[in-house]
């Protein structure tokens, strides 16, 4: 507790709240095998060196385009797929240290809704089969109990009771959803992993399932990693933002923070490619050149300093520091250190001085 | 410059059923639609509403299972739908209607170079040498943004966006009337999405092409879009103008879709719209959004006509019916 009181001192933040989920320095590199004898031959560094906590009760959002590590984190942090380096603590304990029936224990509290409702549901079984499945390796319920947890989880997500004998199949592609986050809730965990939950769904039925998983974050005090890739889905539904670029964490705030003046050049350049759903708005758009680099062999020093329209010699040989900015406010990005506020900002202007007209050009349509 | 483009192409009570076993799909239901040139009319619905089909229905790419495929659709002035299969193939389709298909970019040939596969149509369509095809698929490849020496890459070796253009370019290599763009940016990432439109709106400038554009997404179809056809359970529920569709949306589904759409930096929560479409084997009668609509009254029972609004919009909505706006105050439309 004192040491609590003390950290307190340093960063006058809002009242601190209680860490549920602590990634320090999470890494995790996929084997590339080739060759007669399967040798590894290269290293896909999916995550890098990645670093957040979610505090109890929250949604923390984690954004990036496909391929930047953001599933692989959710993944990793749920010992779904083994890390290789760092550490996660859920409720002060290092994930990756419980073994056996401690591990077991843990699975219990933290759960995740897939991606795609289509094939994340077993054909052959009656969705209430798929639901109650956790319940019947983990729990010592009997029948008749868990078809009755089966029945409140799925009033709970908006269905009926007697859906629970029907198959996959029957059910449209947001009722899915639905089971599937029935299916995450059944053993009343304490965090999810809600990995793109809605992006495979009709927009005019995703606000109908972020509002049920709202609800339920209410009703359980449930912690949330909101994986996605859609910034304006994560502003409405996340408390606390993190950015990923190629295996990085490059930018992470409270939401207001971040949407009102997101710091790293990688969030504007995002931020500026949302369309808006309006044809009389004309906006000046800065887009980036080129793709993502292969996250095999990243490049040097700030990893997005290839597509960066702001980067300086700097960019390519050191990285930059991922620092506090104020208020929580994290980034990693050259200009902020040597910089004054403005000066990583992709505004033409901006652009204009640091790289030229040429430069600017190319860049804002 | 206020005189409308000529029109291009017209659909007139176009029908595509697909025979099932437990009865015909009605997928597309006596659509009309107008498309003028050097525009785009975006089709926007929810998946299984049969945008997909329409485009099918145009380029008369049928299925096996394929029913009733009747109507008319007048190319200039030509109904291509009276034409022979073969006479289509030839003279119409890919010469002067081509098709950016669903997934394009996963839909290239893997063991086909990106420059082969661009100059093929020009080669089977357009009866060019090989050595001319080329040339014309080096001139599209160049126009929209593929560097020259991806040539003789093949499709594994490109990312997904420039599959997507190299997908484009076989499109436009032909230089075709009208160019039907079935979800051309939806499997790709926001910022890949994005230099996409930005390519698409700079076609549409440069090329005398006329775009039809199949999308889910309004946010970003509201980027390319001059007209705006939203179509439901197999019809077309509103035509217009895109800048009031945007702006003032006519029909009670439009009003739900776009309230559905997540904005950036907007305090309003997006809504979300009950139930599910209806089935297209047996689509219910009346208006077809009747279930789901929270305007529902007792008129709605009938199938709606079109009723033509202000500007040439058209909505298939009793509420815009003159009399019952007279008859009835309590359910005039609130903008």
């Amino acid at each position: 507790m004192v040491e609590q009181a003390s950290h307190n001192q340093s960063t006058p933040a809002p009242p601190e709240r209680k860490k549920l989920i602590e990634v320090n320095n999470l890494v995790k590199h996929f084997p590339v095998r080739a060759g007669l004898l399967q040798r590894v031959k290269a290293w896909v560094k999916a995550v890098d060196d990645v670093s957040f906590f979610i505090n109890e009760g929250e949604t923390f959002g984690l954004v990036g385009e496909s391929g930047c590590g953001k599933t692989t984190v959710g993944r990793t942090i749920l010992r779904l797929i083994p890390h290789t380096s760092g550490e996660v603590l859920f409720d002060g304990r290092n994930v990756f240290d419980i073994e056996g029936g401690d591990l077991k224990k843990l699975r219990r509290d933290m759960q995740i809704i897939f991606q795609d409702p289509y094939s994340s549901l077993d054909p052959r079984l009656p969705i209430g089969e798929s639901i109650s499945e956790g319940l019947r390796v983990h729990t010592n319920k009997g029948g008749q109990e868990r078809y009755e947890i089966v029945a409140e989880m799925l009033t709970r997500v908006g269905m009926r009771a007697e859906h629970a004998r029907r198959y996959p199949h029957e059910f449209s592609g947001g009722q899915r959803q639905r089971i599937g986050i029935a299916r995450a809730l059944a053993l009343q965990p304490k965090f999810i992993v809600c990995d793109e939950p809605v992006s495979a769904l009709d927009v005019s039925i995703q606000a109908q399932v972020l509002n049920i998983l709202r609800q339920l974050q209410r009703d359980f005090g449930l912690t949330y990693l909101f994986i996605a890739h859609n910034l304006s889905v994560v502003e409405h539904f996340s408390e606390r933002v993190g950015v990923m670029y190629l295996g990085k964490m490059v930018e992470m705030a409270p939401r207001d923070l971040l949407y009102a003046d997101p710091l790293h050049p990688y969030t504007q350049a995002l931020m500026s490619a949302i369309p808006v759903p309006d044809p009389t708005v004309k906006r000046q758009r800065i887009l980036l050149e080129g793709d993502v680099p292969s996250p095999l062999n990243p490049p040097s020093g700030c990893r997005f300093h290839t597509r960066c329209p702001l980067a300086f010699d700097l960019c390519h040989q050191e990285e930059p520091p991922f620092k506090d900015y104020g208020g929580g406010h994290f980034a990693a990005c050259h200009w902020l250190e040597v910089g004054q506020h403005g000066d990583s900002k992709l505004t033409p202007a901006n652009i204009i001085e640091k790289k030229g007209r040429k430069v600017a050009q190319q860049v804002i349509h | 410059m206020d005189q409308p483009n000529e029109t291009v192409l017209r659909a007139r009570n176009l029908r595509l059923y697909f025979q099932t076993r437990r009865g015909p799909v009605q997928a597309v239901d006596g659509v009309d639609f107008d498309l003028r040139k050097n525009e785009a009319t975006v089709i926007i619905g929810e998946s299984g509403c049969g945008k997909s089909s329409l485009a099918k229905a145009i380029l008369r790419l049928l299925p096996r299972n394929a029913g009733t495929y009747d109507g008319e659709v007048w190319l200039h002035d030509q109904n291509i739908m009276l034409l022979n299969d073969e006479s289509f193939r030839k003279e119409i389709r890919w010469r002067r209607i081509s098709m950016v298909p669903q997934a394009a970019m996963n839909a290239l040939n893997p063991v086909m170079r990106i420059g082969d596969q661009v100059s093929e149509p020009a080669i089977v369509h357009m009866n060019m040498t090989k050595e001319d095809a080329t040339k014309s698929a080096v001139r599209m490849l160049e126009h929209v943004g593929v560097p020259i020496d991806f040539l003789h890459r093949y499709a594994f070796e490109l990312s997904g966006g420039m599959r997507q253009r190299s997908a484009l370019a076989m499109a436009l290599v032909t230089l075709p009337d009208v160019v039907i763009l079935d979800e051309p940016t939806s499997a790709l990432d926001v910022l890949t999405q994005a230099s996409i439109m930005n390519l698409m709106k700079r076609m549409k400038k440069e090329l005398e092409t006329s775009f039809i554009l199949i999308t889910h997404d309004i946010a970003t179809s509201s980027e390319l879009a001059d007209n705006v056809a939203v179509m439901y359970a197999g019809q077309i529920v509103e035509v217009g103008d895109a800048r009031r569709f945007f702006t003032k949306p006519l029909h009670p589904y439009s009003h739900a879709l776009m309230a559905s759409v997540p904005r950036l930096r907007e305090t309003i929560e997006p809504e979300f719209i009950t139930g599910q479409p209806p089935s297209l084997l047996n689509p219910p009668t009346g208006c077809r959004f009747k279930d789901r609509c929270p305007k529902r009254f007792d008129k709605c029972d009938e199938a709606p006509p079109m009723f033509i609004e202000e500007g040439d919009r058209q909505v298939r909505c009793w509420l815009y019916d003159d009399a019952i706006q007279m008859s009835r105050p309590e359910y005039q439309v609130v903008a």
